[in-house]
């Protein structure tokens, strides 16, 4: 954090002290919008890895989730293998897809749009598999059972005990992830993929081997995107394809790095902080105003938090492209002057 | 043996025949220029040799191995390290991340590699500049950058397109002196395409004519500058 100026090193010790005690402070409703705005940073920091590092769009995004958490879902509840053991198996998988898909798009070179499209087409695909495959419960959804005493507690094999648990585990993979990619920046690869981001033929002329650097980055984000499919199975303990894999959820995986700043750090946190807790309260107006009958009841709202997504995009890219988080960082002073990438 | 060897070198663009059919050699450590009127081919030249584009027809040869046709990283593996004539930086990296680059194809690791590569931009009179991003570079500084990218990758042949473009004369003749120094202090070679005759002039002791993608002349900078089919080419032009 050598960039980081007092006020910015402040900031990030007061940030991280809430965080960790956050649990104790608030009500279980607050702690499970913390769960979602952390559950999406991670998988934001994961896609951020493709697009931001290294120039690649997925918006099929949710496939590793959903191949994360049924592979670990379906292992526990017919053999139950725990999730400790389980995330091998789930990571691995989404690894072996998002080497399919590398090697097809850049093997053909299909760059671009075209390589945004092949990954919605996998997701897709993949999610007609699932409501097909009936040992996977199908459109009927896979269970994982769980009971009442396993809700308490603290058990990290399993993944099953109190929601602070919950809370803490997927802290820890957004710090993991954090980390990890903070390290992968400042090494060759990452000096590789942000020269491939840039200019793939200057970058080739300077030695770098584009196909293998850019599948290195398609199989890491999605290893990474496979391990949030575990908590996802086990924080549900339900899943329908058309819930974990849909496009929409591939689409909310991108917005909390577009809102926060593509390929900064700080970003994907960020953006998932300042949109989950705006898209819960829009909900929450949504229901009131049906409560107080203002909007009838029989009136389908499924819609506005789409729409919230969608203004929220819109204003970013007009208003502020390279994302919130690089502003706030210049107005507040968080960062040193050079190398405002943070 | 020659260190790069070119050898009916041919690529047309939907028949338009950019590269006709181009032979010719350069010797280890030395300065050769590559020439001609606009439009001659001496970019496709350049991309055939470096992977970016495959021949029609022809062999390209390093220090007598056959690379016609590799992939543009392989071909740097190789040793040829090379500038775009319309720069290509990496826009959102600093001045010293984008030679990092370069260095990172001989450094073990990151810290080497960007001590290697302030050494190259000091040479190309980039020291003041490291921290900005590329893409606000002026265009003489991105071209500086270029050169200092591609020799970064500690190449044995350097392929320079057009890098004095927009250069006053004192900075044209620095440039000149470092790239001499260059060649004999690390025994490097450098192909090179020049506008700028005094550059051409001042440092290369051999000199390859192009023109409509055929070689018309070769020979040392006097004997070429006398060649009457090279005078008409110019004189066509208009240029010179
Ligand atoms: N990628 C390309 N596609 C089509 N035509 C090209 C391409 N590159 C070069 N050309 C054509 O080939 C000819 C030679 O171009 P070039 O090698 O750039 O010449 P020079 O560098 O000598 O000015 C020109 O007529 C140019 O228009
Ligand atoms: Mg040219």
């Amino acid at each position: 954090m050598s960039d980081l100026t007092a006020s910015g090193r402040a900031a990030l010790i007061a940030f991280a002290a809430l965080l960790l005690v956050l649990p104790w402070v608030v009500s279980s409703y607050v702690l499970s919008v913390a769960v979602i705005c952390l559950y999406l940073a991670y998988v934001g920091q994961a896609w951020n890895l493709m697009l931001g590092f290294a120039g690649l769009l997925s918006i099929g995004h949710a496939l590793f989730v959903g191949l994360g958490a049924y592979a670990s879902g379906y292992l526990f509840a017919k053999y139950d293998v725990p999730p400790a053991i389980g995330i091998v198996a789930a990571v691995a998988i989404a690894m072996l897809m998002g080497a399919v898909i590398g090697y097809l798009g850049f093997r053909f070179a299909i760059g671009g749009v075209y390589f945004a499209l092949l990954t919605i087409a996998f997701a897709e695909f993949v999610r007609i598999l699932l409501e097909h495959a009936k040992f996977l419960g199908g459109t009927q959804g896979l269970f994982l059972p769980v009971s009442q005493e396993s809700r308490r507690g603290v058990d990290l094999i399993n993944l099953r005990g109190w929601p602070e648990m919950y809370y803490y585990v997927i802290l820890a993979l957004c710090l993991g992830a954090f980390v990890l990619c903070r390290a992968l920046l400042e090494s060759r690869v990452g000096y590789y993929w942000r020269a491939i981001r840039d200019n793939p033929e200057a970058a080739a002329a300077v030695g770098v081997d584009i196909f293998r650097f850019r599948m290195y980055a398609v199989v890491l984000s999605a290893g990474m995107t496979g391990a949030a499919g575990v908590f996802r199975a086990f924080y549900d303990n339900l899943l329908f394809p058309d819930q974990v894999l849909n496009i929409e959820k591939s689409i909310e995986i991108t917005l909390a790095p577009i809102v926060g700043g593509v390929g900064t750090l700080f970003g994907p946190i960020f953006g998932a902080f300042v949109l989950t807790p705006l898209s819960e309260l829009l909900t929450d107006v949504v229901e009131g105003l049906k409560d107080l009958g203002i909007i009838a009841k029989n009136v389908k709202t499924d819609g506005a938090k789409l729409l919230f997504w969608g203004l929220a995009v819109v204003l970013i890219v007009l208003f502020k492209p390279t994302g919130l988080w690089p502003w706030v960082c210049r107005r507040l002073g968080l960062v040193k002057a050079p190398g405002a990438r943070s | 043996m020659a260190l790069l060897e070119v050898e009916g070198l041919s690529k047309s663009f939907r028949g338009l025949r950019a590269v006709a059919d181009v032979s010719f050699t350069v010797e280890e450590q030395g300065i050769v220029a590559l020439i001609g009127p606009n439009g001659a081919g001496k970019t496709t030249c350049f991309n055939l040799i470096a992977g970016a584009m495959r021949p029609d027809a022809g062999t390209v040869r390093l220090s007598g191995a056959d690379i016609t046709g590799l992939r543009a990283d392989r071909v740097c593996d190789a040793g040829i390290g090379r500038t775009f004539q319309l720069v290509k930086p990496f826009q959102d990296l600093t001045v010293l991340e984008n030679v990092t680059v370069g260095a990172l194809h001989k450094s073990a690791t990151v810290a080497a590699a960007k001590r290697d590569a302030a050494r190259f931009l000091d040479l190309m009179e980039l020291s003041d500049k490291l921290h900005m991003h590329a893409a606000n570079l002026t265009l003489p500084d991105r071209k500086r950058l270029e050169v200092a990218r591609a020799l970064a990758t500690a190449p044995k042949l350097l392929l320079l397109d057009e890098v004095m473009a927009g250069l006053r004369p004192t900075e044209t003749d620095r440039m000149v002196a470092a790239l001499k120094r260059l060649v004999a202090e690390t025994g490097l070679t450098i192909l090179l395409i020049e506008h700028v005759m005094r550059a051409v002039m001042a440092l290369s002791h051999h000199v390859i004519v192009l023109h409509h993608g055929e070689k018309i002349s070769e020979g040392t900078p006097e004997h070429v500058t006398q060649d009457p089919a090279v005078l008409e080419c110019y004189l066509g032009e208009g240029a010179i």
